[in-house]
């Protein structure tokens, strides 16, 4: 599992192994200040980052 | 007083590793620990059932297990059911903490049990039981007993309970209202000025310790992998048809995502009284990210996307509830066969 999150201080207190920071609590997976089009890539970004933790042993 | 208790294969005199898969024994007397316990309660404490399991049996077969010692009970009028001591025996601590833990819920019946602050069985049972802290030392035996023997005796006659430390049993993160003479400023104070001067000093407020997690091994081939999404910021279709509360939630549910390459707004809701929702409630993608998973899907970068999401709301919830809705889950990603989750966190 990975975990995508803003509130890292709480993913590594409960111990999560594989985490990546979000965008924000308010929207964990995008920017409600970006255009429609670079939000997507920005969620697109995150995703990718969240499989390739997936794909290795490494805490992070 | 008459009592029941509940003993592994070891401490029950059957034997040690080698006989971990023997089931369930009952005798009419008391056995190893239990004949120290009646010793330390004197003449009026007898034991009259003694159930003696295997290790590996009573977590293989918990239920079963549970099932018969309950029955025997209804059948025994006993004033207090003890469990172990378990030390530090993680089966062992785990089979008697569910036992103890029915007898308490479904008879109503007094009930100890004690282990090792490390024993997986605090874990589970802490919040529900007495659990007195026995320490990993077997020597320690008598003075455990002692304190079951104490504790267990005030639980019988509805006495009051003291404090962990002052009775020996583990803190069970309860909130009790108290009376002090100083106000909470002057003790912060204090506690402060004592462990400047390295003097033992006791929080009000100890931090909740969680065990480790095991870093679970590398996705091999993405390619091939069945992913799910999962979160816990409170995205449910209209209507909450599974009724997940907005503040410490009980429940979590698990909703069809199929054909569908993204999460429109007219069709979800947000029940999450934690965080400004109006965001995820424009575009649900921003919580759940659907859409990219989708064309991750679509590429071929993973296998599947599952067909469902599961959700729930991650606010104000006591430990208890959520490892509860945390092992639910985990049951659900086993049966759908799932290799990989991400998990979104608000």
């Amino acid at each position: 599992m990975v975990q995508i999150t803003s509130a890292l201080p709480i993913a590594k207190m409960v111990g999560a192994n594989r985490v990546v920071l979000g965008t924000g609590i308010v929207h964990v997976t995008g920017d409600a200040k970006l255009p429609p089009e670079d939000e997507k890539e920005l969620r697109r970004k995150l995703v990718q980052q969240a499989l390739d933790a997936l794909q290795s042993n490494e805490r992070r | 007083m008459r009592m029941a208790h509940y003993l592994n294969q070891f401490f029950g005199g059957i034997g040690a590793e080698e006989h971990a898969g023997k089931g369930l024994e009952i005798r009419n007397s008391a056995v190893g620990p239990g004949q120290v316990l009646e010793s330390l309660l004197g003449n009026d404490a007898r034991v009259v059932v003694t159930f003696v399991c295997g290790d590996n049996y009573a977590v293989e077969h918990q239920e079963e297990l549970t099932a018969s010692v309950l029955e025997k009970i209804r059948q025994t009028r006993v004033d207090l059911f003890i469990a172990g001591p378990c030390f530090d025996a993680g089966r062992y601590g785990m089979a008697a903490g569910a036992l103890c833990g029915a007898i308490q819920s479904k008879l109503g019946i007094p009930v100890i049990t004690a282990m090792s602050e490390e024993n997986p069985g605090v874990d589970l049972y802490r919040e529900a039981l007495y659990i007195i802290d026995s320490g990993t030392s077997i020597v320690k035996m008598r003075d455990v007993l002692a304190a079951m023997a104490r504790l267990g005796k005030k639980l019988i006659r509805k006495e009051p309970i003291g404090l962990p430390a002052e009775e020996g049993y583990l803190r069970r993160g309860l909130l009790r209202d108290q009376l002090v003479e100083q106000k909470a400023a002057t003790r912060l104070v204090d506690m402060l000025l004592a462990k400047i001067k390295k003097e033992p000093f006791e929080s009000e407020m100890p931090p909740t310790a969680f065990a480790p997690v095991p870093l679970p091994a590398a996705i091999r081939d993405l390619s091939k992998a069945k992913v799910m999404l999962i979160t816990d910021g409170g995205l449910v279709p209209k209507g909450n048809p599974d009724r997940i509360e907005g503040t410490a939630a009980t429940r979590w549910g698990s909703y069809n995502i199929a054909g569908r390459d993204d999460l429109r707004s007219e069709d979800y809701e947000v029940s999450h009284g934690g965080y400004d929702t109006r965001f995820v409630q424009e575009d649900p993608d921003r919580l759940v990210p659907l859409d990219a998973m989708r064309e991750m899907e679509k590429n071929g970068v993973i296998g599947k996307l599952h067909d469902e999401f599961i959700s729930t709301c991650g606010r104000s919830n006591p430990l208890s509830n959520t490892r509860r809705l945390g092992r639910e889950m985990a049951q659900k990603i086993k049966q759908d066969g799932i290799d990989a989750v991400i998990l979104t966190s608000t």
